[in-house]
């Protein structure tokens, strides 16, 4: 309550908070995608075999495809030879403390209210701060070797528990996945790496938070989760980026593997800088995230607040092939002024007895587009699953649009599949009710919208639940009247 | 063979087939016909016969109906046969303005037709082109977008003939109309019909379309309706579609609707080998209403794909839509239905449901209700499932001492009603409640009692 | 605090108020009373600031200000309360959120604080007493699940919490059983003071047993047609509104 009260209180403008540039030094290598430039990437990072040849396998294959042209979006052609596919903050590639952080970078992560000092963190929160693409700082990370708990930056993974990296990275998106995907997998930079022990519960949230800073590069991170049996991790993604002119590319992946009995719940808070009001700039996030529920009983849920970036294209999946494992989707897309989003997910019914459940939120305003697409399939082995989709959509004025693509296929008749959408606007009686009590026509809609929301909101993390509120507040601020 | 080069070879098949009949086309036909076979062939060219790539036809394949050799009936067949004598519509107190169609042509044995009030035009599509030029031209092809749809475009290049019905203005055609479509031939056929149905403003009549194959020779029909339902008027069209199953049937339907007019479609597919609708309802006129309906019930390898399109042009309109399938042994169902809202359509409410039933393990579904809304000041929703019987209801059924396959039987009856019910001519809705009760209780059940059905 | 001069509205091309006078002082408690379709909830939104109602004459001044020129929610926090007819419900909103927002807003508008959450619900339960509120409802989204009755006690529950200089009554009483509406005249009358004014809008007389008015006016066909004091509204449980109908030839 309190903390609501205080949200609605804070927001007073509209405009992308997150909008700086920091004046790092930066390593940026030349514009353009060629072999040399993955050899390069892969030695640069000094990598083992293994890894140059999963880059060049996936690079050939990239070679082969095109962009996917199916999604309700219009995506302006984008030059993959005008990208840089490297930068990262000029110092050395691992900070054995603090005090060796760029003092510039750790001004950057205060400002976003993620400061680095560990005494200074939010209790229970371990956060792995990625710019750039490039990891520069893991918080936490002794405390959760004890319990056994691998969370270090990709890069590090690969040079200290290659084995690990080896067996599970592409098992949940293979290198030729898909056209983004391959791109990722060829040129990654860096990410996240996380792997829970058997048994093991962590005790506290995990986190990467990305910054894109650099201009006229991409951001290509990559993360990957492994949660051994009887395990359990909630984790948490946040990302920002300078408001700039032209468009920025980010292509990332996110894998999660959950083996028996395993749990793990993925929250994304997503605040790429959407462009201006006339639809300049802005970040382009193609995306994909995909978890295997590889064990029995195992379940991944994925619960996302998409608020940024000019056009978002993103399916967090889960594939479910355990017996009784359980997938979960839980979303909120706010699109205004010229954003595109094309959002949902897949669920993959393989196992018998498995469950999964969607929940989208779509709220659309100015002249947005904002589509939720998902596909819920049930092979003919997966007896008894079940599956419940719920799609809504919001919308705020009529110049935007809200669109409902799902595809369900099933192929057995022990299972259940529901799917229920709406379409609504905000009632003027509404509003009109709110403004008698005395409550403005910009905070009725807040209170509205937040209340829409609710249900995927709860889902999220106390820390992240406030912070979401807040956004959804700002992207749709000026939107009504 | 890959699909890519089955594509190829059938659409070149049918790119040869088209140059090397053109004259006969083009033979006997009025000009208003003529003229648009070569954008329309063009458009088939263009598009090629669809594959499952092709987003709307992803789940159904119709390349392998196309594959074998056809006879194709580029002009009217001379029969000495009274086609009345060789088909009958049993459905007793069915009393109907009956017109019978043989492979896609209007016959011309047509005697039981009756009296229609005047003006009424009703007939052959080829012959009201030249008899009514001024008529026909308004209309002709104008709804059937070619570009849109490679079977439809196809459709067009290939026309000849078909059904005719023009109302005009505040006529009120009492007694339902009933256009029976008869597939026969002594070796394998493809047949293309054309109908071009128009009410005037005011205007409103029945129409019912029932399919049969008279045979068990393999036809392949590709059907195009075009309907024009004017100011005020109002259209329902029922069809019942009843071939065996080594048969296909494309059926393009695309409607436009004017202001305050009213329209309805129950589409009850029992019979067929592979069976694709298309349907588009263009709700182009402030206050209209279109409620659109669809079942299919199917069994062995049978397959129907509802493919919707209700396009909410202007503001305050009202659509429903229903469509449901119950799916035995390996029976495989699809429906895909789009409700796109364009900007400025304010106060639109549309609804759209597909409610499924897999009746074995073997049989699949699939389904892809679509919302596209550009406007903000509407009520949208869809809902789609895919299930079985709902085991608590079951249960309380028998709870009352009923037994459970009385209560099985009671239950998919009562889902299927749903549907028939929203039949207003009564001796066709208690037909059908009539055959899906027998087909639920695993009697044969078939329009029409005949021993030239064949279940091949 | 309120005066009403000369008020022609329409809605959607249609003429419903046709020429209201009316003056209200503080401390007094009007009764407007008439058929329906007389154009009493008309008047009831025009003065909460409605939309869709059309002023095509006249003027409204309240507390010296220009009504008609203040954005609804500038009425509210300026101290006028409108009790619903039908209250919307709003799913997902929940009362607590909603209450305390537009209690602060109106603090903010009197130059005070916002208050903590502590004293906050403390209030709300002073409030709810009154009323006889079940704290259940509190809890659940604005007015979703709501019976009618709990509807209604929850606009007066509203009205206790923001303390209006002027409230007015739309039907409040209408759809209550008499334990209900006791409990409803009984929170607005703990509220009346010499510093308030209410406009009770009804159709029955029963409620102006609980709630004694100054004055009673009748409205029919978008005027004022007759104004007394109580016993107005005595005469016209008694005789029901054919005789008004008859003076006003129709």
């Amino acid at each position: 309550m309190e903390e609501q009260d205080k949200i609605l209180n804070e927001v007073t403008q509209g405009e992308y908070k997150y909008g700086f540039v920091t004046d790092i030094e930066t390593e940026i290598i030349e514009k353009g995608l060629n072999e040399d430039v993955i050899r390069l990437i892969s030695s640069k990072k000094e990598e083992p075999e293994f890894m140059l040849d999963f880059r060049l396998k996936a690079f050939h294959q990239w070679q082969k495809m095109e962009m996917p042209d199916w999604a309700y979006l219009k995506i302006p052609p984008i030059d993959f030879q005008a990208i840089s596919y490297y930068a990262a903050p000029k110092q050395k590639p691992k900070y054995e403390s603090l005090d060796e952080v760029d003092p510039e970078l750790l001004e950057t992560f205060n400002k976003l209210g993620i400061p680095l000092e560990e005494q200074k963190q939010l209790a229970g929160v371990a956060v792995d701060a990625v710019v750039d693409s490039v990891s520069v700082k893991t918080t936490f990370k002794e405390t959760l070797a004890e319990k056994g708990i691998i969370f270090c930056s990709f890069s590090e993974a690969v040079q200290e528990h290659p084995d690990l990296v080896k067996k599970y990275l592409g098992t949940a998106v293979p290198s030729t996945d898909n056209f983004f995907g391959a791109l990722n997998s060829a040129v990654f930079s860096d990410g996240s790496f996380c792997y829970i022990p058997k048994g093991v519960k962590c005790p506290m949230e995990l986190s990467t938070y990305f910054r894109i800073n650099a201009a006229n590069t991409g951001q290509f991170e990559r993360t990957l989760i492994v949660a051994d049996e009887d395990s359990y991790v909630s984790y948490l993604e946040g990302c920002t980026a300078p408001m700039r002119d032209e468009n920025q590319l980010h292509a990332a992946i996110v894998e999660i593997i959950a083996l028996d009995r395993a749990e793990v719940k993925y929250s994304t808070v997503q605040n790429w800088y959407p462009g201006d009001k006339n639809g300049k700039g802005g970040i382009y996030n193609f995306v994909t995230k995909r978890g295997i529920c590889r064990g029995e009983s195992s379940k991944i849920s994925w619960t996302q607040v998409e608020t940024g970036s000019a056009i978002t294209w993103k399916y967090p999946s889960c594939i479910l092939i355990g017996d009784n494992s359980v997938g979960e989707f839980n979303s909120v897309a706010v699109t205004n002024n010229h954003q595109q989003a094309d959002t949902g997910t897949k669920m993959i019914h393989i196992g018998k007895n498995t469950k999964s459940t969607i929940i989208s939120k779509g709220i659309s305003a100015g002249l947005s587009d904002n589509s939720y697409r998902g596909l819920v399939k049930v092979l003919p082995n997966a007896v008894n699953a079940r599956n419940f989709s719920q799609c809504d959509s919001l919308l705020l004025g009529d110049t935007c649009g809200a669109h409902t693509f799902p595809y369900i296929e099933v192929g057995n008749k022990s299972s259940i599949v529901e799917h229920e959408a709406t379409t609504s606007k905000i009632g003027e009686d509404q509003i009109f009710y709110c403004n008698q009590r005395g409550i403005s026509t910009e905070d009725a809609i807040g209170m509205i919208v937040n209340g829409y929301a609710k249900e995927v909101l709860n889902k999220l993390p106390m820390e992240f639940a406030v912070e979401a509120q807040k956004l959804l507040q700002i992207s749709l601020e000026g939107s009504v009247g | 063979m890959s699909s890519v080069a089955e594509k190829i070879d059938l659409s070149l098949k049918l790119t040869g087939h088209y140059n090397e009949v053109k004259e006969k086309l083009f033979e006997g036909s009025p000009d208003i016909i003529n003229n648009q076979r070569k954008k329309a062939f063009q458009d088939f060219i263009m598009q090629g016969l669809p594959t499952r790539k092709n987003e709307n036809y992803k789940y159904t394949n119709v390349q392998p109906s196309f594959a074998p050799d056809f006879k194709y009936f580029h002009s009217r067949e001379q029969k000495d046969v009274d086609l009345h004598e060789v088909f009958k519509c049993n459905i007793p107190q069915l009393d109907t303005h009956l017109v019978l169609l043989q492979n896609g042509w209007y016959y011309e044995g047509n005697s039981q037709v009756g009296q229609l009030p005047e003006g009424v035009i009703l007939g052959s599509l080829g012959q009201v082109a030249t008899s009514h030029p001024n008529i026909f031209e308004e209309h002709y092809s104008q709804l059937a977008d070619t570009s849109e749809d490679a079977l439809l475009a196809l459709n067009t290049a290939h026309a000849k003939d078909g059904f005719f019905l023009y109302v005009p203005k505040n006529v009120v055609i009492e007694k339902p109309i009933q256009v029976i479509n008869l597939m026969q031939a002594d070796v394998d056929a493809f047949v293309t019909q054309r109908n071009l149905i128009i009410a005037e403003q005011g205007a409103s009549a029945k129409l019912i379309f029932c399919d049969h194959t008279l045979n068990p020779k393999r036809y392949l029909s590709n059907s195009a309706t075009e309907i024009f339902v004017k100011e005020n008027a109002r259209l329902d069209c029922y069809i019942t579609q009843n071939q065996h199953n080594r048969s296909t049937s494309i059926n393009n339907i695309v409607i436009r609707q004017e202001r305050d007019s009213t329209i309805k479609t129950n589409t009850i597919t029992l019979h067929g080998g592979l069976v694709r609708n298309n349907l588009k309802v263009i709700l182009d006129g402030e206050n209209c209403q279109a409620d659109v309906f669809g079942m299919a019930f199917l069994d062995k390898n049978q397959h129907a794909d509802n493919f919707t399109q209700i396009i909410h042009a202007k503001p305050h309109c009202l659509s429903n839509q229903v469509y449901k399938n119950v799916l035995d042994e390996k029976a495989t169902g699809a429906f895909a239905g789009r409700i796109h809202v364009v900007k400025d359509a304010q106060k639109t409410n549309a609804f759209q449901r597909n409610n499924n039933l897999l009746l074995t393990d073997e049989a699949t579904m699939q389904t892809k209700p679509q919302l596209i809304i550009d406007a903000d000041d509407v009520k949208c929703s869809h809902g789609a499932t895919v299930g079985q019987i709902d085991e608590e209801a079951l249960f309380y059924l028998r709870a009352r001492g009923i037994n459970e396959k009385d209560a099985r039987l009671m239950m998919m009856n009562a889902f299927a009603h749903e549907v028939v019910q929203n039949i207003d001519v009564e001796p066709l809705r208690e037909r059908i409640d009539d055959l899906i009760d027998k087909r639920l209780q695993g009697e044969i059940s078939r329009c029409h009692d005949c021993d030239y059905n064949c279940e091949c | 605090m309120l005066s009403i001069k000369e008020l022609y509205v329409s809605v959607e091309g249609q003429e419903i108020l046709k020429g209201i006078n009316l003056e209200v002082k503080p401390g007094e408690v009007h009764a407007l009373m008439g058929p329906n379709g007389s154009g009493k909830s008309t008047l009831a939104n025009v003065l909460a600031g409605k939309e869709e109602y059309e002023v095509t004459h006249g003027e409204v001044t309240y507390q010296g200000e220009e009504l008609l020129e203040m954005a609804p929610e500038d009425r509210a926090k300026s101290g006028l309360f409108l009790s619903f007819q039908y209250p919307v419900e709003i799913p997902g909103v929940p009362m607590v959120n909603f209450l305390k927002t537009a209690v602060n807003e109106h603090r903010k508008h009197k130059g005070g604080k916002p208050l903590t959450a502590g004293e906050f619900l403390k209030l709300m339960r002073e409030k709810k007493e009154l009323v006889e509120m079940d704290t259940q409802l509190t809890n659940r989204s604005v007015n979703e699940g709501f019976s009618g009755g709990e509807k209604k006690k929850n606009e007066i529950f509203q009205m206790a919490l923001l303390e209006p200089k002027l409230a007015i009554l739309d039907e409040t009483d209408s759809g209550l059983d008499i334990d209900a509406l006791k409990i409803v005249a009984n929170g607005v009358n703990a509220l009346k003071s010499e510093n308030n004014s209410t406009i009770v809008v009804t159709h029955y007389q029963r409620l102006l047993d609980y709630i004694v008015p100054d004055y009673v006016h009748v409205l029919y066909d978008g005027r004022i047609v007759k104004t007394a004091g109580k016993e107005l509204a005595m005469a016209l449980e008694e005789k029901g509104y054919d005789w008004i109908k008859q003076e006003n030839g129709n």
